[in-house]
């Protein structure tokens, strides 16, 4: 993974004369698991980057997921054209451990901003968005129940930013709304006998300490749909953005139950170049 | 996990609650009259040192741009000012101002407050007051 993401940044580099910058530092977010702007579990209605309704914005970033049994490696890039449409495309890499074996899916989004603006729109900002995940191989999804290799995830977000809202510090929120049939967002497949689409609820919050440092948490409801249990995600996590070109994300991610294995929980980092 | 949340939570509810038990307005805690003079000082040097914005401000008078700016910021921090000036429409009506150029101005605002010593927590409180301006200023 980091070889790839050596190869792409100096492609990406010329780029960075023009670079996009009309935003205010941290309030773009950062990148989820699944490549959107985010969070790191949920994608947020902002776009990615910094660009304005004037600028586009190019990004690539790496992410790593470890808890006890299984690893989830995923690499990806956006494009935000004029803070309109966010383009991305993730790869995932989940490694499970007992049984030597890798699942890979990739993920292709798309997010329209609707209205507002994180920051100034007296309204928070709204967007939706889709995410079409395709399993490279179906085998695992199939032994355990699942309909189909590739399925679409639908949602629709609101996000704001509070100036100065707690004791002068800043202050954001998302919430979003998930129609899925994604089985641990797709990597044990999707949908089962019986079971459907269903609206799943996201949320985030975070405070920020200065310009460049916030501490937030995250919840991920998820579906149910297979006969090993699935459980909702939580994260608790500090993203550190030194300026408008690169951000570092630490956390800690509670992921339950996982195909069998229980209480499945650790740490969680990435990394994110904007240009 | 829980217990983190909660302890984000009460530290920002302490917070707000330090800041509610205070008097003084937010004028007085940009620092009065030389407070507000002083990151006006900062943001005109900001701008004459700015390639992206300063072509704005080429033609404006310096001294009377001060005044102005200085006198309006008195006004929407609650200071002892009742700002009579033109409008930030009529200001700005005409100059085609972009998203990207409001908000480099932003930028160059916030590091004019720190260069004038404005606490982290009082700028915000600033920008806030200065938000719902945007609309009367870019695309015009």
């Amino acid at each position: 993974m980091w070889k790839k993401l050596c190869i792409l940044l100096p492609l990406l580099a010329p780029l960075s004369i023009e670079a996009a910058d009309g935003k205010l530092i941290a309030t773009p977010g950062v990148s989820q698991i699944e490549g959107a702007a985010g969070g790191g579990l949920v994608p947020w209605a902002q776009l990615a980057g910094y660009a304005s309704r004037d600028e586009i914005a190019v990004n690539a970033f790496a992410s790593r997921g470890s808890v006890d049994d299984y690893s989830l490696d995923v690499f990806g890039a956006q494009l935000n054209l004029y803070d309109r449409l966010e383009l991305s495309i993730a790869e995932q890499e989940f490694k499970v451990d007992a049984l030597n074996l890798n699942i890979r899916q990739r993920v292709l989004g798309s997010k329209l901003r609707l209205y507002g603006d994180i920051v100034y729109s007296r309204w928070p900002q709204l967007s939706v968005g889709l995410q079409y995940k395709q399993l490279d191989d179906a085998l695992v999804a199939n032994l355990l129940g699942a309909e189909d290799d590739s399925g679409t995830d639908y949602y629709i977000a609101a996000s704001k930013l509070h100036l100065g809202a707690i004791g002068g510090l800043n202050w954001l929120w998302n919430v979003t709304g998930r129609y899925t049939e994604a089985n641990q967002i797709g990597l044990l497949g999707f949908g089962a006998d019986g079971e459907g689409y269903e609206w799943m609820l996201e949320a985030s919050t975070a405070v920020l300490f200065g310009r460049h440092l916030a501490v937030g948490v995250e919840y991920r409801q998820k579906p149910d749909n297979l006969g090993p249990k699935e459980q909702d995600w939580k994260s608790a996590f500090v993203a550190w953005m030194p300026n408008k070109y690169v951000n570092l994300t630490a956390g800690y991610i509670d992921l339950g139950e996982i195909a069998g294995s229980d209480d499945q929980d650790g740490l969680y980092f990435s990394i994110m170049g904007t240009f | 996990m829980r217990l983190l949340f909660t302890v984000i939570l009460a530290a920002s509810l302490s917070l707000s609650g330090c800041a509610g038990t205070q008097q003084k307005t937010l004028y007085d805690k940009l620092g009065g009259e030389a407070g507000v003079d002083k990151i006006v000082t900062h943001l005109v040097q900001n701008i004459g040192r700015d390639q992206q914005v300063f072509h704005y401000f080429a033609e404006a008078n310096v001294k009377r741009f001060k005044k102005h700016l200085a006198w309006h910021l008195c006004d929407i921090s609650d200071g002892p000012c009742d700002y009579t000036g033109d409008s930030m429409k009529q200001i700005h009506d005409g100059m085609q101002i972009n998203e990207r150029d409001f908000n480099h101005l932003v930028d160059l605002l916030i590091d004019a407050m720190y260069k004038a010593d404005v606490s982290h927590r009082v700028q915000n409180q600033l920008l806030a007051r200065l938000v719902p301006l945007r609309q009367d200023i870019i695309y015009r």
